[in-house]
């Protein structure tokens, strides 16, 4: 699948973005970004809204151009095209289906603006609309699909012009949450299968880390960190990575002083605490450990939240799965004293706030 | 929660009794306007479809309320009836196609390009000639039109006669007054359509004009409808306007006016009105058929 370039030696990235900004009036949207997608590859821009993850995704789409910096899609240059010399596809977020146009025809349309001959444009079409599950619907208008419909039908009809890269704006966004996590392990499948590149915008780090293979943090115009799920949600480089994908549990200060014995800014996940109701167990040689005081419990069917203000200052969320304690039994939990233990492999130093 | 009525008072019990039967509710908010639509509107169409069908005592000019055909067949068989006919669609036609020319890429431009801050001020751009009177506005296009006027002014120095009074003066006129019409619907419409449409049909490969001939104008087609029952419409029973600018030239209108008026003959006029009537449910049906309807 590797696209050699034509221009410069040496293979070159299916998306690559050199110092890109963007600004509207007084407003910075994009504050230099430096990107470099692999062929092939799902990757996720992830990012609260406002933070430029989108305006990146309408420029490398060419519905923006940037304010300066370059943008090239398989080593070409096409800072300055316009979408339809592009060889990219969108799928929106509200689907952006032409509602005057039956499923067939919406599915059609690339090709038809690329002259492709009718019998061909059927063949294709309606093996796009294979792929994403929606045989028979053909002769429907949008008006007539449910959310997750709209949205298989907007996916064929990108997929089926073949781009080089599939731009996906917040895909899953309008869909409830049963549907979100069928479309999510559904949209990743589809793309082993075409093995085109997908790069998508989302708020949300559940679905950034579910879906993709390398994830872009997004905050205030710029990357705060790119890396696989593991890197960004185990070892944040910021604090706001930290606090943005998961729960941010900052160990910072004097807390950091006296439980680590070390000055700076810590994070441990939730998941990697252990609630002690006994508070004198013995503690393991490869662990760290801190006192408090249960501020809350949150039931949560499968597993169980607790907030906990730490004697020496600060504040831990612990979650813990709900193996053999029955809700009752958590419940009374809360105002009690308790100890926070975690493995010292779990811990990570983070850069200053920022 | 705050009840001012005292329990079990007669505010409170008519409250009640309207939550109780929603008919009754239906009913108290519908009947005033149904009233006047049933009598005034329909009333008085059908008052002038009944005496389409009655004549005048040739001396006495008394109205005879007595069933025959006679307007219609004088309409049918005078030829300057079928002239006028056929010269009174033509100008409600050329006025809405203008009208549509002008109004779509103004309509374009207010709903998705001007800012948000632009887009008002130009919605009451468009709204304010409404509030001049008609009248003003047609003497106005006469002083435009006339010998000494400002198109004469314009065109004499390229050796170029300025059109005078006439039909195309009647349309230009026509076309001007009704054009906010025009306007309005068809923004309404642009508005409506999501840019991420526009976007799409980019991102599919299509360039500018595509995207205008199949995503564009199919969305907007209902709207530019809607706006054309409106030109077309007012166009064809006006008399003022040619009256005006329009020098010798007659429309259905004016055939009404006279028969009213000098002529005396109320019924033919009302036979005379019922021309456009049916012209316009004709092109209603028709519009209807083109299922360019079923998308509002």
């Amino acid at each position: 699948m590797t696209q050699m370039n034509t221009e410069e030696p040496g293979v070159s990235a299916a998306v690559e973005l050199r110092a890109v900004r963007k600004t509207f009036g007084e407003v910075s949207a994009v504050d230099g970004v430096d990107l470099e997608i692999g062929d092939g590859e799902f990757f996720a821009m992830l990012g609260p809204s406002g933070s430029g993850k989108t305006t990146v995704l309408r420029m490398i789409a060419g519905f923006e151009t940037p304010t300066s910096g370059s943008i090239r899609l398989g080593g070409r240059e096409v800072t300055k095209l316009p979408p339809f010399e592009r060889d990219v596809n969108t799928v929106f977020q509200d689907y952006a289906l032409f509602p005057h146009m039956n499923v067939l025809a919406n599915v059609e349309y690339g090709l038809k603006v690329k002259k492709v001959p009718k019998a061909e444009r059927r063949e294709r079409a309606l093996e796009a609309l294979a792929s994403v599950r929606l045989e028979g619907f053909e002769t429907r208008r949008p008006g007539q699909l449910s959310g997750g419909q709209r949205q298989r039908v907007a996916l064929a009809r990108a997929l089926v012009n073949r781009p080089k890269v599939l731009l996906l704006d917040e895909p899953l966004g309008a869909l409830d949450l049963k549907l979100r996590e069928e479309m999510q392990v559904e949209l990743k499948a589809i793309q082993r299968e075409v093995g085109i590149t997908f790069l998508f915008v989302t708020h949300d780090q559940e679905e950034a880390l579910t879906m993709a293979d390398r994830v872009a943090v997004f905050n205030a115009g710029r990357i705060e960190q790119v890396g696989t799920p593991a890197d960004v949600y185990e070892q944040p480089a910021t604090a706001f990575v930290a606090g943005f994908v998961g729960t941010s549990n900052l160990i910072e200060g004097e807390a950091a002083q006296s439980i680590l014995g070390r000055p700076g800014v810590y994070s441990v996940r939730p998941e990697k605490l252990r609630v002690d109701t006994d508070l004198d167990a013995e503690l393991p040689e490869d662990e760290h450990s801190a006192t408090g005081t249960v501020a809350e419990v949150v039931y949560a069917g499968a597993a169980t939240r607790f907030v906990v203000d730490l004697d020496a200052g600060g504040r831990l969320v612990a979650l813990q799965q709900n193996l053999q304690s029955s809700s009752m039994d958590v419940l009374k939990l809360r105002e009690a004293r308790v100890r926070l233990a975690w493995r010292r492999e779990h811990e990570f130093a983070i850069a200053g706030p920022t | 929660m705050s009840i001012t009525a005292t329990p079990g008072g007669p505010v409170r019990r008519l409250a009640g009794l309207l939550h109780r039967r929603p008919y009754l509710r239906l009913a108290t908010l519908l009947s005033a306007p149904l009233l006047w639509l049933v009598v005034a509107y329909l009333g008085s169409l059908a008052a002038l479809f009944a005496a389409a069908f009655w004549t005048t005592d040739d001396f006495t000019g008394e109205v005879v309320k007595q069933f025959n055909l006679d307007n219609f067949q004088e309409l049918w068989s005078q030829t300057v009836y079928r002239t006028i006919t056929v010269r009174s669609v033509g100008v409600a036609a050329a006025v809405t196609v203008i009208d549509a020319a002008v109004a779509f890429p103004m309509a374009f431009y207010m709903a998705k390009i001007a800012s948000p801050r632009a887009q008002r001020w130009l919605v009451i751009a468009v709204l304010t000639p409404l509030w001049a009177s008609y009248l003003v506005k047609a003497y106005a296009w006469r002083i435009m039109f006339s010998g000494s006027g400002v198109l004469s002014w314009i065109l004499d120095p390229f050796g170029i006669h300025g059109p005078g009074y006439g039909l195309p003066a009647t349309i230009t006129t026509l076309a001007y007054l009704w054009l906010p019409y025009m306007i309005l619907p068809i923004y309404a419409g642009l508005e409506r359509l999501p840019n991420s449409l526009l976007d799409a049909a980019g991102d599919l490969g299509a360039r500018t004009f595509r995207t205008f001939r199949t995503v564009i104008w199919p969305v907007a087609v209902p709207a530019v409808i809607a706006g054309s029952i409106f030109t077309f419409s007012l166009s064809l029973g006006d008399y003022i306007t040619v009256k005006i600018v329009g020098g010798k030239s007659q429309l259905i209108g004016n055939v009404v006016y006279d028969n009213i008026g000098a002529a005396d003959n109320l019924p033919f006029a009302a036979a005379v009105a019922t021309i456009p009537v049916v012209i316009m449910v004709i092109y209603l049906v028709a519009v209807r058929r083109t299922g360019a309807l079923d998308n509002l």
